[in-house]
């Protein structure tokens, strides 16, 4: 599907769109060596970074996931169609390419200081980086891509077709493939060093610690340059930041964009609006749902409800919020928790929590629009009691509670390890993944789906808010069913 | 072998105090007769008997050879391990702030030992060797040597016996000195062959549609001249039923297989004849043939312990320690001859003792250093020549002025 952009052959009677409007930016494919120079809003600083921010956190997460590189290649083009695209001149849709180039730029360089500063970040983002540049590198159009390795020296050596006609036994032996694919190919000289995964996996020929890489693995030679260029200018950039750090406004939006990404999830999850679901949420449907659609943390704020018939403040808090975007209206909340504090009486409940109840949905105080906290929220330390159960329950109690919470569903113990493995690799947000698809398997979730096109859970509500709706029809005809 | 000593505190302490090399282990290690960071920011780990066991002690570092030999002899370990040059001096590290010892700079090394050799073994086993076994380390000694040479384009290199059952290999030219840890797991990609402590009797993956890449090819011409006397003469694999069924099972033709199974089963053919035999069927088709050379890499090409290769921080023995089970010091080998090497004729250190006293006794030669008057001397011109090749010439210079 998302080879469409070499197989343009349609596109080829249309005038060829000339690109000398596009000369700051006349490729889709960028190295990132100069910096943008151009003014920006505090606010597009932040988005695009976001922006970029949830498909490096889609690519880590499939790494954690071992989904292979056509999946990983996939999930990753959806995800920079969504935020991030880039179309080539050719591209039949009507876009503003400067703008998205632009974007792509900004992106690049404002993660770059937000991730700059521990070696930890460093090499994830590396990685992540490098492995976008991948993807976006196989499915350029050809023209592109040539056009970018005629755009920098690569530092290699085309070797001559004499000394290529001297080593011919030893290049055809080395060859992967066949005899008129050897025929036709060039070969590029560069230090060993500069290719390591074609040499690990034998795939190059070797002489006097130069490897002569076919034409048809130069992109690794590229690939591995990407890498190591931005291994360099991170550092570089590391210790140039600290000057940055007078800058009050831009320090906490790196902070909290670097934050994110160290529990492993992108940002916000903004699609959580009680309104989408068309039918209203009753107080006395919350324990049904609570069963079926709620991740692990909110499982717990319920569970513990019920047995204690109370929760302290940041679970209530926690809860009471995530409570409304599922779409409870402040009336059922009301009714809600006056039932659930059954050991308190109405005056006090009136006095002390109806307030609270009102201000977190906007209608006291500030009348603020608060929203329900997110995973990163979760993971960050010291938010509620039991925070996200994932990190924080040792690896006695999370097996035993999952099994009791999920059992039900379908998690069955033999599950239990690989979900306790990604723990262990500290992707807790991937575990919470996992959990869903083995628990939603009889409404048809595969593993590797997630909570959708592969995406992972990023923010509890969204994790309850695609359980709601996959159950739903399925619930409406086991209601048709028992209806005369 | 004959003589197995274990020597004693008091032997180890006169070895370090007159016999051991530290001038050129320091000029080895430093590129140069003046202390730079590649030895002052390199990591020494000692191990000393203790009344409880052995001790360990890591993150040591000198200033100078002399500050080295005065630690040495003070803690009088039973052996000492050389580790990579730091981002800062390895004893500093307490001091230093977390993550500031990173190592940076490290020998490109290997290590091969004979007890990855058991499967394919009949004559010893474990830690013994003999001149049986033996011809497998020199035959990976000749094809490593060759192949990164050849292939990575490396020179300085040392081979060192490793005292009972093993060589190792130090690569200390600059372009391998930097080499990161990824890069090194390449290497050992590109050299490793056979797995090992996987099932010997798996089928090698090396061919691109039936071909040897040129490395491999290489490989083959060395170790077809050596499987004969190596593997059917002196190990005598093929003799025993569980042998020949082993060498079998890489035949891809079963009927062929099953014909010369049935007929080894109630002869008692050699090694040699059953290869002939097998050699003579084998002839006629090309798929068998290329199994048959599969199977000569299989049973001789370099087994090599992949870990210690790939990383940087990884320790190794320092050349001229000596074994503490054998007492036999480990000597350089040179490549040329390592056919003639024979580890059985490698001084120990209480020989080496023995010859100092004879000499003190008999008069003269004062202007000699004491290891020159002990069969320790080929093995430290031989160090001394490789460490000449090891200084850099322009760095030297650079100091001179
Ligand atoms: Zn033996």
């Amino acid at each position: 599907m998302f080879k469409g952009g070499q197989t343009t052959s349609p596109d080829v009677s249309l005038p060829h769109v000339t690109n000398s409007h596009l000369l700051s930016y006349p490729n889709t494919l960028n190295f990132y060596e100069r910096p943008p120079l151009f003014d920006v809003t505090v606010e597009e600083f932040e988005t695009c970074a976001l922006d970029r921010l949830r498909i490096l956190a889609e690519i880590e997460s499939s790494l954690a996931r071992n989904r292979n590189w056509d999946e990983l290649s996939t999930v990753t083009k959806t995800q920079c169609d969504k935020y991030l695209p880039l179309n080539s001149h050719r591209s039949i849709r009507f876009t503003d390419l400067e703008a998205e180039r632009k974007k792509d730029h900004l992106s690049h360089f404002v993660l770059r200081l937000a991730f700059c500063r521990s070696e930890d970040l460093r090499r994830r983002f590396v990685k992540s980086e490098t492995l976008l540049f991948k993807v976006r590198y196989e499915i350029a159009l050809t023209e592109d891509r040539e056009a970018f390795l005629g755009s920098r020296d690569f530092n290699w050596t085309i070797v001559p077709s004499q000394e290529q006609t001297q080593l011919k036994e030893d290049l055809e032996r080395a060859f992967i493939g066949s005899k008129s694919e050897f025929e036709r190919t060039k070969y590029y000289k560069v230090k060993w060093t500069r290719v390591p995964d074609l040499v690990e996996k034998r795939k190059v020929f070797l002489k006097g610690g130069w490897a002569y890489v076919p034409t048809k693995e130069q992109s690794s030679i590229v690939f591995h340059e990407f890498e190591s260029h931005l291994e360099k200018t991170l550092e570089t950039t590391a210790r140039l930041l600290p000057r940055l750090d007078e800058d009050t406004r831009l320090l906490p939006i790196l902070n909290n964009i670097s934050q994110g990404f160290l529990a492993g999830v992108s940002s916000e999850w903004a699609g959580a609006s009680g309104s989408d679901n068309a039918d209203e949420i009753k107080a006395e449907m919350i324990d049904e749902i609570a069963r079926r659609s709620f991740p692990l943390c909110m499982r717990m704020h319920h569970e513990k409800l019920r047995k204690d018939k109370h929760l302290k403040h940041f679970g209530r808090l926690e809860y009471g919020l995530f409570l409304k975007v599922l779409g409870l209206s402040i009336e059922e909340a009301i009714v809600f928790w006056r039932k659930s504090f059954s050991r308190i009486e109405d005056d006090k409940f009136n006095k002390e929590y109806k307030y609270n109840i009102r201000h977190s949905y906007g209608l006291e105080g500030k009348r603020a629009n608060y929203p329900a906290r997110s995973c990163i929220q979760l993971l960050a330390p010291g938010s509620s009691e039991h925070g996200c159960p994932y990190r924080n329950f040792d690896e006695d109690n999370l097996p035993t509670t999952l099994i009791s919470v999920y059992g039900p569903q379908g998690l069955r113990s033999s599950d239990i390890r690989e979900v306790t493995d990604t723990v262990k690799g500290k992707h807790y947000h991937v575990a919470c993944t996992r959990v869903f698809e083995l628990t939603h398997a009889s409404c048809g979730v595969n593993k590797g789906d997630g909570i959708g096109g592969g995406e992972s859970v990023t923010h509890p509500n969204q994790y309850a808010a695609r359980s709601m709706e996959l159950r739903k029809p399925k619930e409406s005809k086991d209601a048709m069913q028992v209806d005369p | 072998m004959t003589e197995v000593e274990s020597p004693s505190p008091e032997i180890m302490l006169t070895f370090y105090n007159r016999l051991y090399p530290f001038k050129s282990i320091f000029a080895w290690l430093n590129h140069s007769h003046k202390p730079g960071r590649l030895f002052t920011h390199r990591e020494f780990a000692f191990t000393i008997n203790t009344s409880g066991g052995e001790a360990y002690l890591r993150y040591n570092s000198f200033n100078a050879a002399d500050e080295l030999k005065k630690q040495v002899c003070t803690l009088n370990p039973t052996r000492f391990e050389i580790g990579p040059v730091y981002s800062a001096k390895p004893r500093d590290r307490k001091t230093l702030r977390p993550g500031a010892l990173q190592p940076e700079l490290r020998e490109l090394v290997f290590d091969i030992d004979m007890t990855d050799y058991d499967p394919v073994r009949t004559c010893c086993s474990d830690a013994d060797i003999c001149k049986k076994c033996w011809p497998f380390i020199s035959a990976a000694v000749k094809v490593l040597d060759r192949a990164i040479r050849e292939e990575f384009g490396y020179e300085k290199l040392l081979w060192v016996y490793s005292g009972r059952r093993g060589i190792h290999l130090w690569i200390s030219d600059k372009a391998a000195m930097e080499l990161t840890d990824i890069q090194r797991k390449a290497v050992v990609g590109w050299l490793g062959v056979v797995q090992v402590g996987k099932d010997s009797s798996k089928k090698l993956n090396v061919r691109n549609a039936g071909t040897l890449p040129p490395s491999l090819q290489a490989a083959l011409q060395e170790l077809r001249t050596v499987f004969p006397a190596l593997i059917l003469r002196n190990q005598k694999l093929f003799a025993s039923e569980e042998g020949y069924l082993d060498l079998l099972k890489c035949i891809p033709d079963s009927k062929m297989a099953d014909k010369l199974s049935s007929k080894w089963e109630d002869s008692r053919g050699t090694s040699e004849e059953r290869w002939e035999e097998l050699l003579g069927e084998a002839k006629k088709n090309q798929n068998v043939w290329n199994a048959i050379e599969d199977v000569i890499l299989m049973y001789t090409y370099p087994r090599l312990d992949a870990e210690v290769s790939k990383h940087r921080n990884h320790l190794l023995k320092a050349p001229f320690c000596v074994h503490p089970k054998t007492g036999r010091v480990c000597v350089p080998v040179d490549p040329h001859t390592v056919d003639s090497f024979d580890p059985s004729t490698v001084p120990t250190v209480g020989q080496l003792l023995r010859e100092l006293d004879e000499m003190g006794n008999s008069n003269g030669e004062e202007t000699k250093a004491d290891w020159e008057k002990t069969s320790l001397k080929p093995y430290i011109e031989l160090m001394n020549n490789h460490v000449r090749t090891v200084i850099d010439v322009k760095h030297e210079e650079d100091m001179t002025w």
